[in-house]
């Protein structure tokens, strides 16, 4: 971060010389941090172990935060730490738990669809990747000045020009909620009730199965 | 009420009797009769009276265009001369006669009340044709003719006969319309109308520039429709309808409609040497083919069927020779007593209980039982033979003193047609009076067992004969008066062909009664039974049945193998081939039938085959893609994603390598 | 101190694939769902750095990230509850074993697929 400000006809003029083959600090930075958030997520999607791939999920989103941070948006890195480490892997260990997935390696952890899956990825990783180089591969961020993701920055416009769609996110989220709770309370009515309808391998009808 | 009026309710009555007819005759048992007899009479009455009213003067038109109909106007004509008139009041009588008759003839049919709508529905089709004087209204009429004639001689349809014999009354006559409806067309491209008197005054203006062509194609219609040669083999066949539909047919309406056609056209003919020239070519060919052919027929219904070709041929004659009062003249009373002698023929099998001569001649006493039919049928067969002072002598007369005065050059047709006509007919006269004796020897004067009684005959059926006696009687006598009606030449029968044609005649008979009695001996010998006699039924019945057990009992619809049948002597080796019509069938079969059917059977495979491959192959292509399709749906969520994101992909290459080579 | 724009937007185009990839691959709901995570995520990343390079006065690119991560939220919540509610029912959260809406089994018999589909449905009616 340097003080020295810098006019938006410099930042272009350097941003020529700045090639690819002499990276800042940032740079190397975000290309390590990067290569970790990127290692993370394949092993998310490929690992057999259930429990292991939502830690490695959380090593993703980390590394991702730690991107925001690189990004000069703290903001929204803090918050990508309190919301997706802390509440959504939470949230989907939980899941995992209660569906009873097994500890350990669990050789179906793949559908047979995998062959055409990898072949879909390859091919949109490809063509985005492609496409993003060929479009950006000479533009810049500039990173100098002043963050322009600290908090300060962020809640004045959140609060300032974002206030209505903030205040309608808050509905959808209360939404969510009450559906949440509709969702599970049926079965949590059964769960206290008629505990073997969630045991797969029970399927005759209890008493409670024709209310 | 106008003669127009009255005229437009002469075809219009009948009309909306036979309407009326098919709508209540099923539930209303008791309408059916008055339903069938009270229009034709009103008709006959309404046509008597416009005949009164038109009385040989300036012809009666009137025209109404209901619509515009593109370049030539058809209009809804009444043209109303003398021959108009005439003829109406025949078909009026014959129908009359004929619905009176059928009312006791088929009084236990089940199906009488459509064939009384129908006979009265082809009543209303033959006056319009009488009347129009429009030639598309004259077709209307003429085709509504030929499928009533369908229809009726299908009465039967039980029987092999009936149906076959409809078809192809149907078909053949359908073979001579189409070049008809063709002719029509080039008549009115030539002329620019349909109307008959404007077509007339075009012509006699000298405005026709196809004649030849337009007469021939006409011909062929008519051919088709008065039966002649080459187109009369439908006509023996329709016999295996009902009697009293035979007698209509062959009396009054759809043979007479072509004679009549072209006596309204004459002009248009007479433009034509050559139309004249095969006018009686054809003419002289039917006459005395037909008749031979009448000579050699054991189907009493047959003989006078070939009879009436000959008599239709007559009448051709005297067109091609250019004399439309004497055809008409001839049409007029041959329809009085052609009509008798076949209500009368439909009397005799109905007790005969058979409708072949040769088990009719090995009846005794037949004509003790049916006194009526016996006496009126001697009157029409004297009337047939042209024996004076009966009808049919005179009219005959007409046509051979019209031939002649052509042959000898003093008519508008070409010497060659008179001459053609004048040989024909005094040879069709020897014929035709020759074959009129042997069918009244062999009816009347069988011998072997007693006749079957069948009780007295309904009067609605013997009286009729004895209506149409007079005119067969005394028609004749009318010879002085009708020039006024026609076109004013006279019809008294000429000395020479007077004597002429009535000593052939005289001839004729003889030799036949000369003929019988020398075979009559052998009937006895060679016994004929297979009468079909089943006294409780009604004619039509009785008639159906014999027709139906014809072929079982002598092998063939047409002939008998019967040695005492005058005719075999009289014809010797032709004979065979006369009872078979002189193969023409044959001809016919080689010449349409076995092509058309290998058509058929080429465009069956055609369709089978080839047609149907590609539709079978238009169904199956898509059921195996479905089949394809449905693999593809195995319910797998990722399966589906799956495709829709590399659809995505493909889209979006695709979108932006078209973006960057755009740009 | 500058940084490529192609670092944070190639990053973000791998992770989105990655993450097309879990969930195409992936058998297991809640697998499922963490790669849909991984989408959002490499959407967020994207959203921040066109803003960041940007310099938009109103940020809105990292408001939109801020949403994108409280529906994530919601949407994390909901799903989970559908996929227990599955489970539930089904005794399972396979992914793939949800072919109600397949052809009917009687055109495509797969005996692997048949009797663990009987089953489901049975538990289905059992518990409806």
């Amino acid at each position: 971060m340097s003080p020295a400000a810098a006019t938006a006809a410099t930042a272009a003029a350097t941003a020529e010389s700045h090639g690819f083959l002499s990276p800042t600090g940032v740079e190397i930075a975000f290309l390590l941090v990067g290569l970790v958030t990127l290692g993370a997520a394949v092993i998310t999607v490929t690992t057999r172990q259930l429990v292991h791939a939502a830690l490695w999920l959380v090593v993703a989103l980390g590394g991702l935060a730690v991107e925001y941070l690189l990004l000069t948006a703290e903001f929204i890195a803090w918050v990508q730490v309190l919301i997706y480490v802390g509440s959504v892997v939470v949230l989907l260990l939980f899941g995992l738990m209660l569906t009873k997935a097994p500890i350990g390696r669990s050789p179906d952890a793949d559908s047979r669809n995998r062959p055409v899956a990898l072949a879909v990825a390859l091919l949109a990783a490809a063509a985005l990747v492609w496409v993003v180089v060929d479009a950006f591969r000479t533009t810049v961020i500039d990173l100098d000045g002043a963050a322009q993701g600290s908090t300060d920055v962020t809640g004045s416009i959140l609060f300032r020009h974002w206030v209505l769609p903030f205040e309608a996110l808050s509905v959808l989220l209360l939404a969510a909620l009450i559906g949440a709770i509709v969702l599970s309370r049926k079965k949590a009515a059964e769960d206290t009730t008629a505990s073997p309808a969630t045991d797969p391998h029970e399927d005759a009808p209890t008493p409670e199965g024709d209310r | 009420m106008t003669t127009t009026t009255l005229a437009v309710l002469v075809p219009l009555l009948p009309f909306l009797g036979a309407v009326a007819g098919l709508l209540f005759g099923h539930r209303v048992p008791g309408l059916v009769r008055p339903l069938a007899v009270l229009p034709t009479l009103t008709a006959l009455l309404l046509a008597v009276l416009v005949a009164v009213r038109q009385g040989g003067g300036r012809a009666v038109d009137a025209a109404t265009e209901l619509t515009p109909t593109g370049s030539v106007p058809v209009e809804l004509a009444l043209h109303i001369d003398g021959f108009a008139a005439l003829v109406a009041v025949l078909v009026g009588v014959v129908a009359s006669c004929v619905q009176i008759y059928s009312t006791g003839y088929l009084r236990e049919d089940p199906r009488y009340p459509s064939y009384a709508a129908l006979v009265s529905l082809f009543t209303s089709a033959m006056l319009l044709v009488v009347y129009s004087g429009d030639l598309m209204v004259l077709l209307v009429g003429w085709e509504i003719m030929g499928i009533c004639s369908y229809f009726l001689v299908g009465h039967y349809w039980e029987t092999p006969e009936a149906r076959a014999a409809s078809l192809k009354a149907f078909l053949v006559t359908k073979l001579g319309d189409v070049p008809f409806l063709i002719g029509l067309f080039a008549l009115a491209a030539d002329t620019g109308s349909f109307r008959v008197t404007t077509i007339l005054a075009r012509v006699a203006d000298g405005g026709l520039d196809h004649p030849t062509l337009i007469a021939l194609l006409l011909l062929a219609g008519v051919a088709g429709k008065s039966a002649q040669f080459p187109l009369h083999t439908w006509l023996p066949d329709a016999m295996a309808g009902p009697t009293p539909v035979s007698a209509l047919i062959h009396a009054a309406t759809m043979v007479a409609a072509g004679v009549y056609f072209v006596a309204r056209l004459l002009p248009v003919f007479a433009t034509s040497g050559a139309a004249l020239v095969v006018l009686a070519v054809m003419a002289a060919v039917t006459m005395a083919g037909s008749a031979l052919a009448a000579l050699a027929q054991d189907d009493i219904k047959r003989v006078l069927a070939y009879s009436t070709i000959g008599q239709l041929g007559y009448m051709t004659g005297a067109l091609a020779v250019g004399d439309r009062g004497a055809a008409v003249f001839h049409l007029l009373s041959h329809g009085a007593f052609k009509a008798l002698l076949f209500l009368a023929a439909g009397v005799i099998i109905h007790v005969a209980g058979t409708n072949s001569l040769a088990a009719m001649s090995r009846m005794k006493g037949l004509r003790d039982r049916v006194p009526d039919a016996y006496w009126t049928m001697t009157v029409a067969l004297l009337a047939l033979a042209a024996i004076p002072p009966f009808s049919g002598f005179f009219s005959k007369e007409a046509v051979l003193g019209a031939a002649e005065h052509a042959a000898t050059g003093h008519a508008v047709a070409p010497t060659a047609a008179g001459w053609i006509v004048l040989v024909a007919g005094l040879l069709a006269a020897l014929l035709t009076a020759a074959y009129a004796t042997r069918l009244w020897l062999l009816a009347f004067h069988g011998r072997g067992t007693e006749a079957p009684d069948h009780g007295r005959q309904p009067v609605a059926m013997t009286a009729v004969l004895w209506v149409l006696a007079i005119p067969s009687l005394a028609f004749g006598l009318s010879v002085g008066v009708l020039p006024d009606w026609f076109d004013g030449g006279s019809l008294t029968p000429t000395l020479t062909t007077s004597v002429l044609g009535t000593g052939l005649a005289l001839i004729g008979a003889l030799v036949t009664y000369g003929a019988w009695r020398h075979t009559t001996a052998l009937a006895a010998r060679v016994p004929m039974g297979a009468v079909a006699a089943s006294p409780g039924g009604d004619g039509g019945a009785v008639e159906a049945e014999a027709i139906a057990t014809h072929r079982p009992a002598y092998g063939d619809v047409a002939s008998a193998p019967d040695p005492a049948d005058p005719g075999r002597l009289l014809l010797g080796p032709v004979h065979r081939h006369a009872a078979a019509g002189f193969r023409l069938d044959a001809v016919y079969t080689a010449l349409f039938v076995r092509p058309v059917q290998a058509a058929a059977r080429l465009v069956r495979f055609l369709d089978r085959e080839v047609v149907d491959t590609y539709v079978r192959g238009a169904g199956t292509a898509p059921r195996w893609l479905g089949a394809a399709v449905r693999r593809a749906q195995t319910g797998n969520v990722q399966t589906y994603l799956s495709a829709l994101l590399a659809g995505t992909v493909v889209l979006a290459v695709a979108a932006v390598l078209v973006a960057t080579a755009g740009a | 101190m500058h940084l490529h724009l192609a670092y944070p937007a190639v990053l973000a185009a791998l992770l989105f694939c990655v993450g097309v990839y879990g969930v195409l691959a992936r058998r297991n709901a809640i697998l499922v769902l963490m790669s849909v995570e991984l989408m959002l995520n490499a959407v967020n990343l994207n959203l921040v750095a066109f803003d960041v390079w940007l310099r938009d006065s109103l940020h809105a690119g990292q408001a939109l990230t801020l949403f994108t991560i409280a529906i994530a939220a919601a949407e994390i919540g909901i799903g989970l509850a559908i996929v227990l509610a599955v489970y539930r029912n089904r005794g399972s959260s396979a992914v793939d074993e949800l072919r109600d809406t397949a052809e009917s089994a009687a055109e495509e018999p797969d005996p692997a697929q048949e009797p663990r589909q009987a089953k489901p449905s049975q538990k289905a009616e059992a518990t409806a």
